[in-house]
């Protein structure tokens, strides 16, 4: 009684952070179902979730940028321009792997900091200052890729970004080995770090969760990996654009939650001129948020480049406007201060999902975009229909 | 018929985790002026909300009868149908529309499907002389004082056919003289047969207007005084609100001890380009360990601009002259510099550039300190929220836990929460900006309680207000500002209601 009670209240208090999970969990029961479990196949699951990755670094940093209350629409074109760049390096300059992708990295960063630098210290409005952007980079794509078109990778390091496989050391009734220690290992990581911060608060004396509801959190949470473990393991294991991806995930989720700057980045967002006041310098976290934004662009063009094995004229097009999608799915606000990285992944594999379900369900693409479309603006509404609520 | 224009009965409303009204009675007398009154967080903009169907009905529980009927509002304008017009805490006007568009707004003078202007405007300048405002109705409504945006908004109300005028602390943020015309404003507007409520923490303009006054204390109805039974004085009010006697509202410092000089301006002029004008003009001024330094001066007189020249100068104006922090020549780049040598600054518009609203009480205590509760960049979060539960015990932050979000706190606890985000990073220099704005006199009492507790522990403060009995209360020494120049410097003993006023309009 007193648990499902507990239940029902935690549900209800947090519905705007739970809400995503439980879309995303019925999309894939709906499609699952529809095509006879061969959503959730090993193969498909693990193709989705390849696909997801450079929307997903992109959406990471977007949710940032989107949190201080701009916008970036550069991002795209910028990934395109720096995955031909990065296609360049190797096969023209025959620069080696290890050299390539920091080289892009830094080269991401700049431009992000330009882009920062217009914003913040220029005070040109983010829409324009990143449309210029976006022309720019579209206009520097089509030339570097003019005389050429298409530039093919034979690099297999690098395409083993967006196509490879962490080494399996040992294939166990048809699983892979690593991947399956791997995913033990973030069960056992999450149940002791979990552990340790409830122990930590009864030390401090603090509001826990009863110890039931505590366990149950636990025990679903360490299913879902696991699952997620095993139908990935049946396949090839955990892709290396998956353990990107994760890498981002994680080291994102760690700066805006546990640090200094990333709380700076929330004041910011829910109050500039409060912000300035407290001491935080302002045009430094947009030149931050800016930067890092960059840098993941350079890393999605680095993944997209990766997955084609090629760099094509086209690259990036559009992905700046499905990475603030995927953005708000996730449960960022335009009025600034609300967001979390977490809710960006969630959004893009929530859209990600959907494509490709609509794909094994043979959708055509116009019925594919306006569904999407409809899903984003459902997204907002719950968003805003339950913040009012609570307000 | 009751005589009673307003009946609210048995009225109760819980937010998550909150009670903030808990049976509540409120009745109001036809043609009277009826003033609210009761702690910070006592219920009072709760139940007037309430009262104006911004919490529509079925979210609360009883019955409100106006006019003899019982009501029902869904939302806001279904009371302001009914004659119900409330003015909030906050104004809602429009900062870059001009007053007759502000007047009308939402309430359009039409001509068939389209929007009449020359009848607009005319009709704005009747609503204007109504409420004695002399200005165009064209101008910009941004380019009023304060205390003129308030009669725009009761312009507003009155081109509305209001019966029921709720004011909700309209003079907290004005001065003396604007004060002294609103209340002689209700009384004219009572004369015309409008039944005004008014929600005030400024005791003596509640004595002065009031003919009934009802207290709430902690979300209940403690009684309701009678102003022609002489009921309404200090004393009654004090001691129902706070349910004890509060001797003398300005504590006592028992030995001062002041020391070296703090912070020094010798020749201080700044000049902002945005207005085009010098703001400050040629200022010395000083403040030493150990004292309350009181700044008094009409609005727009620069007080605020002195203090944020000195706070890291973020409205970016050009200075001149010298800043000596402890006998030592400085020059602050950015507030974080300002705070770095020991000066902090509380905001006179703490939902503006105070305080974070979207966040809870703790990352707002915590956010010009956070390296204090941090280790090398990472945030230890059980300190913060120790740290951050002793800031809201000592300080009486009034909230259902750490984790409330402050826009949700009544207007006294969020100013509580912006004096303890600064407490928080321990300064030297403690500039207040309007520190008991919109607060009750218990709280004050705190307030000022903690002003000589922090001196007495060797910080300084240097304290500006428009409340001359605040400034005459605290401070050591007084100066005086009038049009961006330092007027007069007047020891504590010499000072006084009238030597203030006169070098404030000199
Ligand atoms: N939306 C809300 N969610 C949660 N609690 C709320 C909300 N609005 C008000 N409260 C709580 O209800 C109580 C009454 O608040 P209210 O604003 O009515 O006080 P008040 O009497 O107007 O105080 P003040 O004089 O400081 O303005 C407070 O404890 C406040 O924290
Ligand atoms: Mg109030």
């Amino acid at each position: 009684m007193g648990f499902i009670n507990e239940a029902r209240t935690l549900v209800k208090e947090n519905i705007r952070d739970y809400g995503m999970y439980i879309a995303l969990f019925v999309i894939m029961l709906t499609f699952s179902i529809m095509t006879d479990g061969l959503f959730m196949s090993s193969r498909n699951i693990s193709n989705l979730l390849d696909s997801t990755g450079y929307i997903a670094v992109l959406a990471v940093g977007m949710t940032l940028v989107i949190v201080i209350r701009h916008i970036d629409l550069s991002v795209g074109f910028a990934a395109g321009f720096l995955g031909a760049i990065a296609a360049i390096l190797l096969t023209k300059m025959g620069l080696p792997v290890y050299v390539t992708i920091p080289v892009i990295l830094v080269l991401g960063i700049f431009i992000g900091l330009f882009n920062g630098l217009l914003i913040a210290k220029y005070a040109i409005p983010s829409f324009v200052a990143t449309l210029a952007g976006m022309l720019i980079f579209r206009g520097a794509l089509l030339q570097v890729t003019e005389k050429t078109g298409t530039i093919i990778i034979k690099d297999d390091a690098f395409n083993a970004i967006g196509n490879g496989f962490i080494p399996s050391l040992m294939i166990v009734n048809g699983l892979h080995l690593l991947s399956l220690i791997l995913g033990l290992l973030s069960i056992l990581f999450y149940i002791y770090s979990e552990i340790s911060t409830r122990r930590n608060k009864i030390k401090y004396q603090f509001d826990v969760v009863s110890k039931g509801i505590f366990t149950f959190k636990l025990v679903f949470v360490s299913a879902i990996i696991a699952y997620v473990t095993w139908i990935l393991a049946g396949y090839n294991g955990f892709s290396w654009t998956v353990v990107i991806m994760l890498l981002v995930v994680v080291a994102y989720h760690f700066l805006t939650t546990k640090t200094v700057l990333g709380r700076h980045i929330y004041a910011v967002g829910s109050n500039p001129e409060a912000a300035h006041l407290s001491g935080i310098n302002v045009n430094k976290i947009t030149y931050m948020v800016f930067g890092s934004m960059g840098m993941l662009a350079a890393l999605s063009g680095i993944l997209f480049t990766s997955r084609l094995q090629s760099a094509t004229t086209t690259a990036g097009t559009l992905f700046e406007l499905d990475a603030i999608a995927a953005a708000y799915v996730g449960g960022v606000s335009s009025a600034g201060g609300v967001g979390k990285v977490t809710g960006a992944i969630i959004g893009a594999i929530v859209m990600a999902s959907l494509s490709s379900g609509m794909n094994l369900l043979g959708v055509g693409v116009s019925m594919q975009y306006m569904i999407r479309g409809g899903v984003l603006v459902a997204a907002v509404l719950f968003d805003v229909i339950t913040r009012k609520k609570r307000g | 018929m009751s005589g009673y224009i307003l009946e609210m009965n048995e009225i109760s409303k819980s937010f998550t985790g909150v009670k903030a009204l808990s049976n509540v009675n409120f009745k109001v007398r036809k043609g009277e002026i009826h003033c609210l009154i009761g702690e910070n967080g006592a219920g009072k903009s709760t139940l007037m909300k309430v009262l104006s169907g911004v919490y529509p009905y079925g979210t609360y529980e009883g019955d409100i009868v106006f006019e003899g009927s019982v009501q029902q509002f869904n939302k806001i304008s279904d009371s302001v149908q009914t004659g119900i017009v409330i003015i909030y805490q906050e104004l809602a006007l429009f900062p870059d529309l001009t007053v007759y568009e502000n007047i009308f707004v939402g309430n359009e003078v039409k001509r068939g499907n389209l929007v009449d202007w020359n009848k607009t405007i005319a009709e704005a300048k009747k609503m204007l002389k109504r409420v004695g405002l002399d200005v165009s109705p064209e101008t910009l409504v941004k380019d009023l004082s304060v205390g003129k945006q308030q009669l725009v908004e009761i312009a507003k109300a009155l081109s509305k056919d209001v019966k029921l005028l709720i004011l909700d602390e309209p003079t907290a943020a004005l001065n003396e003289d604007d004060s002294e015309n609103l209340l002689k404003l209700l009384g004219e507007l009572k004369k015309q047969g409008i039944t005004s409520i008014m929600i005030s923490h400024k005791l003596k303009e509640v004595i002065s207007i009031a003919d009934q006054a009802t207290v709430l204390r902690d979300g209940k109805t403690i009684c309701t005084l009678d102003g022609s039974s002489g009921e309404i004085s200090e004393n009654m009010i004090i001691k129902n609100m706070v349910g004890r006697d509060i001797e003398d509202i300005y504590p006592k410092r028992p030995h001062k001890k002041i020391g070296e000089t703090i912070l020094e301006l010798n020749n201080w002029s700044a000049y902002s380009t945005e207005l085009a004008r010098h703001v400050l003009r040629d200022i010395d001024f000083h403040v030493k360990k150990g004292e309350i330094v009181g700044i008094a001066g009409l609005m727009g007189s620069g007080r605020t601009e002195l203090a944020l020249s000195v706070f890291g100068n973020p409205k970016n104006y050009k200075l001149e002259g010298q800043l000596k922090v402890l006998g030592v020549e400085k020059t602050f780049k950015h507030t974080s510099d300002a705070i770095k040598s020991g000066i902090a600054y509380v905001t006179e518009d703490r939902k503006g550039d105070g305080l974070f609203l979207i966040q809870d009480i703790k990352n707002n205590i915590t956010a010009a300190n956070l390296n204090a509760v941090a280790d090398k960049g990472i945030i230890n979060e059980n300190e913060e929220v120790k740290r951050a539960t002793e800031y809201k015990r000592s300080m009486y932050i009034k909230a259902s836990s750490l984790e409330q979000t402050v826009g949700n706190l009544s207007g006294g606890n969020q100013q509580k929460v912006s004096l303890g985000k600064w407490l928080f990073v321990g300064p030297k220099l403690l500039i207040l900006d309007e520190p008991t704005r919109g607060i009750d006199v218990g709280a004050k009492f705190e307030i000022y309680t903690i002003m000589n507790q922090l001196i007495s522990e060797g910080m300084s403060i240097i304290m500006i207000s428009s409340e001359l009995g605040e400034v005459l209360g605290m401070s050591d020494r007084v100066y005086v500002m009038a049009e961006g120049r330092m007027k007069g410097e007047l020891p504590i003993e010499e000072a006084n209601q009238e030597n203030i006023m006169q070098l404030a309009t000199q």
